[in-house]
């Protein structure tokens, strides 16, 4: 798929994403609450959920803003800028996925810096063509999907390790793309992601 | 016959000088961290994780401003080979109450990567 084809279609999966991950983010989190207030076990399991929820939105946080830097950057060209705004925006639905599933599970959602920090974490002033930025979108794309792969044998509910599994996917998606537009070649082999 | 043992024996020798068995690899232990533990963490800054430079030695929890966890703020642990590799075995058992959902569940693989996480310096 190229970029062109994704700015496309971008608006109708957008659609469909937010209704689906805003329909398990209820359904994972219905009948937590009466778990959570009655089992003492359950408790130390959901703030053992929490901490790794918060660790994921960090990194959501994180993505958001580096979008942002990109696209303040006036580097990013058509048709590029639009899929960075919709990836983006793909971040956002995860970040605010995640906040409601710590609120839900009786934690505080980790707050997003300023900006600022960010773009010194990520080495912004480093970043002098689009391609740069595609790069690092790549690497941080990448580094989200083994993040959230590497995460799923730690939670404690099942639901919740679903939706990570969910996240993933969408962060590949995205890597995907990304990768291809850089010219780079598919992965060596099957199962190259969560190794 | 007489020559080919010693012959053999040198060999041996410095086979196991430069690659010994089971030893860790430094190169491997970097490329393992760029692919599983760069979404949250770099050597130079704290990102979703604290930066490591200077870990492997340093008391856990003084990667300087980075937010921990109580649970390893009070965990008076030192990192040291045996200690990085609880860690990175099983974090929620070295430490209950951190932050840390990610394990690395092959003892070769965190040789390696405690074998980088030393040159973090």
């Amino acid at each position: 798929m190229t970029l062109s084809r994704v700015s496309i279609v971008s608006g109708r999966r957008s659609f469909l994403a937010t209704t689906t991950l805003s329909a398990a983010a209820v359904a994972l989190l219905a009948g937590r609450d009466v778990l959570a207030a009655s089992h003492t076990g359950a408790k130390m399991d959901a703030g053992a959920d929490v901490n790794i929820l918060n660790v994921a939105l960090g990194l959501e946080h994180e993505g958001i803003a580096a979008y942002q830097l990109g696209a303040q950057s006036g580097l990013l060209q058509k048709p590029v800028l639009g899929v960075a705004t919709r990836f983006q925006a793909d971040h956002k639905e995860h970040r605010d996925t995640l906040a409601g599933a710590i609120r839900k599970l009786g934690g505080k959602p980790v707050e997003e810096k300023p900006l600022a920090d960010y773009a010194k974490a990520l080495k912004a002033d480093t970043l002098k063509s689009q391609n740069d930025i595609l790069e690092l979108a790549s690497r941080l794309e990448l580094g989200a999907t083994n993040a959230y792969l590497g995460v799923i044998p730690s939670f404690k509910d099942a639901q919740l390790a679903k939706v990570a599994a969910r996240l993933a996917a969408d962060e590949t998606m995205h890597w995907t793309l990304l990768n291809q537009t850089l010219g780079k070649p598919l992965p060596a082999g099957g199962m190259p992601f969560g190794a | 016959m007489k020559l080919f043992f010693p012959f053999a024996t040198v060999s041996t020798l410095v086979v196991l000088t430069v690659a010994p068995v089971g030893a860790a690899n430094r190169e491997r232990g970097k490329q393992l961290y760029e692919s599983r533990c760069v979404a949250c963490h770099s050597i130079d800054e704290n990102r979703a994780g604290p930066a490591h430079k200077g870990v492997f030695g340093r008391k856990a929890g003084l990667a300087k401003g980075f937010d921990y966890s109580p649970a390893v703020k009070n965990s008076k642990i030192v990192w040291n080979e045996k200690t990085l590799d609880r860690w990175l075995g099983n974090p929620e058992q070295l430490i209950p109450g951190q932050k840390m959902g990610f394990s690395v569940p092959d003892a070769k693989d965190r040789a390696d990567l405690i074998e980088y996480l030393k040159t973090a310096r």
